[in-house]
């Protein structure tokens, strides 16, 4: 534990020094790439732990990032009416635009909708006991009857432009790199909390509940526990950390359009965690900063094969490290105990995904 | 244990987190100064004996079908450049990125085109998507980007210039020319994004102000491939005309289901905005003909400058490749651009702005000239019939150059559009 310590307490602090050594544009996008960290935790959360697959939090990333770029839109309109809707034939802020003049209105709207949706929705389907593909599939549709819905209201959504050219938050310019570093800290910093309340929730008898709900449902709906009430609240919170993500992914790329809620983005962010480890938080962490840079690299030295590369990746690790990287540490420390004599601690799959790394 | 040592962890963490803010917060300042001093030393790419340029586009997703070709003609004129001698004399550098259909990759490759490379102008988008989300990075950055593709007007960004045509110079005179020529009731089809919505707002605002009629009115999602309801309600009505915006795959199913329903351009007439050559490749010529698309090129135009750009063309990317009016505008915004820079004798931003008003360059199409004011270029206005080889036969052309008005400031009825 304490060396796994040390090593969690490393990375952080190198990700909290990054403004020291990375250059301004490098910075920006380990920012953005932290940001899709958060939503890995919580992909983690729900489909590692509790096994519970969602195809669908691009959702809940865009609703949070949407509300926070109405807040930021309205801003820099400075009291006019938004570009967009200048030009969609709208003469009147619409009255649902109005309370996002207020930055607490618009940063509280843009967790607590994604939330209330999320729990609406997976109240509906796991209390019917809707579980497994049917609920992916589900999660899908949710996608696509959003996405449209913000293509089709262009006057009031910017349509498949989005939301953009945004100049001030709180009346600090968006572009200055001090304000960049600020926002990339206060990123590290809600990453940093996000991850350590969800070790907190997988280390505790809730955390053990849902990897019980993940191995077998019915049993514990036998035994006593309402798996429903469970599986509602870290879907939710999963939300959540979708939202704040989406937050977080506004103030630093200034750019939200419907496209980053689309179906293709929701399976990345899955991807990112099957490339980390689904079963290990710090594993959806890495997984996520790994896939995305690795993108950006290979797209920037190879600009016309760059995709054959990461799908190379892709199913590499699919093929040769099923529990993803955090499978591979884990292979690593298991047979070093072994060589020692050692009876590792954690034998079954239960106590070693609820372990973590 | 397990957990105290856990809790230990926690407080330790929490401590120093709490101590590397208060150093950061000092340190910050300095290092935000330090950077901007390594931003001043390496203000330009004008280092030795060359200057570099982005280029911009997607080469993969669904868009890398159109865009790749903008960059094989960015890429050409380049090379042409630089075989006349270069600019100023520095050979020019592309530094090739995609975009990839997706926005904010679009936005992040051309911040990395101006913080890292440093390059002095980029060459890229398609879609107003994209091009909205680099918007704020080169205002932000005092970047250039040069837009080569038509689209909806309304914008007009102190560091983009737009060398596709803006409204006033495709769609207002294509409606003119319809309502004189084919008849006054109109059917308004496009794909459900911005572009379409915009296009038919003013279309709308157009046929009120001259005596046209609006039929109907469907928008249908991108990638959208079952027209039959929609072909149903165009047979119903009977419009003379049906102005068609939409985009990509969806032209395909929409045209051949069109044939299929029986009906052909000798019925109604269907006027794109979004079909070229290069589309009609993947359409098919024969599923096409006789229907119409409004442009400032064709590969038919019949220019000394046009033989020769579309023989080197063909020449360089081969015989079955064709040339359309994005790829015409992508190729003529590297010559003006390179223009403009010999005008200022500096690749500065700012000098290149200030000296592009009013630069002329003999394009393919016919002469452009860069107007100041909008950032925006004049061109011909071109109607051309599809032919079942693929090609267009002009119809109609404007004669002179038009001037680009993205607000459609002179046109009495647009004024409530804006």
């Amino acid at each position: 534990m304490t060396k796994k310590g040390w090593l969690y307490w490393l990375f952080f602090l190198a990700l909290f020094a990054a403004p020291f050594y990375l250059t301004e544009f490098r910075l920006s996008l380990l920012g953005k790439f932290l940001c899709f960290a958060m939503i890995a935790i919580g992909i983690s959360l729900i489909w590692g732990y509790t096994g519970i697959l969602s195809l669908g939090h691009g959702v809940y990333f865009g609703l949070g990032a949407y509300c926070m770029a109405m807040y930021l839109k309205l801003e820099s309109s400075h009291g006019r009416l938004p570009d967009f809707m200048e030009w969609s034939g709208v003469h009147q802020l619409p009255w649902f635009w109005k309370p996002f003049e207020h930055p607490l209105v618009a940063i509280s709207s843009a967790i607590i909708i994604p939330v209330l949706l999320a729990a609406f929705l997976s109240y509906f389907t796991f209390k019917n006991r809707i579980k497994g593909v049917y609920f992916s599939l589900l999660s899908q549709a949710v996608v696509v009857v959003f996405v449209t819905l913000f293509i089709g209201k262009q006057e009031w959504t910017g349509g498949t432009n989005g939301l953009t050219n945004f100049s001030t938050v709180f009346g600090f310019p968006l572009s200055s790199p001090f304000t960049q570093i600020i926002l990339y800290w206060i990123t590290v910093c809600l990453l940093l909390l996000i991850f350590l309340f969800s070790r907190w929730l997988t280390v505790s008898r809730f955390g053990r509940v849902l990897v019980a709900i993940r191995d077998g449902e019915n049993r514990v709906r036998f035994l006593g526990f309402n798996p429903t009430t469970y599986k509602v609240f870290v879907y939710s919170l999963s939300a959540a950390f979708a939202a704040l993500a989406g937050i977080m992914f506004v103030l630093q790329v200034g750019l939200i359009s419907p496209a980053m809620m689309g179906i293709i983005p929701s399976i990345e962010m899955v991807l990112w965690v099957a490339v980390g480890g689904r079963s290990s938080l710090i594993g959806a962490v890495i997984g996520a900063i790994v896939t995305n840079s690795a993108k950006s690299f290979f797209s920037e030295n190879y600009p016309d094969i760059w995709l054959l590369f990461l799908g190379g990746l892709f199913i590499g690790v699919v093929m040769f490290l099923p529990n993803g990287l955090a499978g591979v540490y884990q292979s690593f420390k298991q047979r070093k105990g072994q060589r020692e004599g050692k009876t590792h601690e954690a034998g079954s799959h239960v106590s070693r995904s609820v372990g973590g790394f | 244990m397990h957990k105290l040592k856990w809790k230990t962890f926690k407080l330790l963490t929490l401590l120093l987190y709490g101590g590397v803010f208060a150093l950061s917060g000092c340190a910050a300042s300095s290092a935000v100064d330090e950077m901007k001093e390594k931003t001043k030393e390496t203000n330009t790419s004008e280092t030795g004996d060359t200057v570099k340029v982005g280029i911009l586009h997607s080469l993969s997703g669904t868009m890398a079908i159109s865009e790749v070709s903008l960059r094989d003609a960015e890429l050409m004129a380049i090379e042409e450049i630089n075989e006349s001698g270069g600019l100023l004399g520095k050979k020019i550098e592309p530094v090739v990125e995609d975009g990839a259909s997706d926005w904010p990759t679009f936005a992040e490759k051309a911040k990395k085109l101006l913080q890292k490379d440093k390059v002095v102008a980029i060459f890229g988008g398609w879609t107003s998507a994209s091009r909205k989300a680099m918007l704020p990075v080169v205002e932000q950055n005092n970047g250039l980007l040069w837009y080569p593709v038509q689209y909806e007007g309304m914008e007009s960004s102190p560091n983009i210039f737009y060398t596709g045509a803006t409204t006033n110079q495709q769609i207002v005179p294509a409606v003119s020319w319809l309502l004189e020529n084919r008849g006054k009731k109109f059917f308004l089809l496009g794909s459900d994004y911005v572009f379409p919505r915009t296009a038919n707002k003013i279309i709308k605002a157009q046929l009120r102000a001259e005596g046209g009629q609006l039929v109907g009115e469907e928008y249908t999602p991108l990638g959208h491939t079952d027209y039959s309801t929609i072909i149903s309600k165009i047979k119903e009505m009977k419009p003379d005309v049906v102005f068609n915006t939409l985009n990509g795959d969806s032209n395909v199913a929409f045209f051949k289901q069109l044939k299929d329903a029986g009906i052909t351009a000798k019925d109604v007439t269907v006027m794109s905005v979004s079909i070229a050559e290069e589309e009609i490749r993947g359409i098919g010529g024969d599923v096409l003909a006789g229907h119409l698309a409004v442009w400032n090129y064709f590969q038919s135009t019949d220019t000394p400058e046009n033989k020769v750009f579309v023989e080197k063309y063909k020449k360089k990317y081969g015989k079955d490749r064709v040339t359309d009016d994005p790829i015409e505008a992508a190729y003529f915004a590297v010559h003006l651009w390179a223009e403009a820079v010999k005008k200022a004798g500096s690749f500065d931003v700012d000098k290149v702005k200030k000296a592009a008003d009013g630069i002329e360059y003999k394009a393919p199409g016919g002469t452009v000239k860069i107007d100041g004011e909008t950032q925006h270029t004049w061109k011909i206005v071109r109607i051309g019939e599809i032919q079942p080889n693929g090609q267009f036969k002009e119809l109609w052309n404007s004669g002179k150059a038009i001037k680009p008005d993205p607000y459609l400031k002179s046109y009495p009825w647009a004024k409530d559009l804006n």
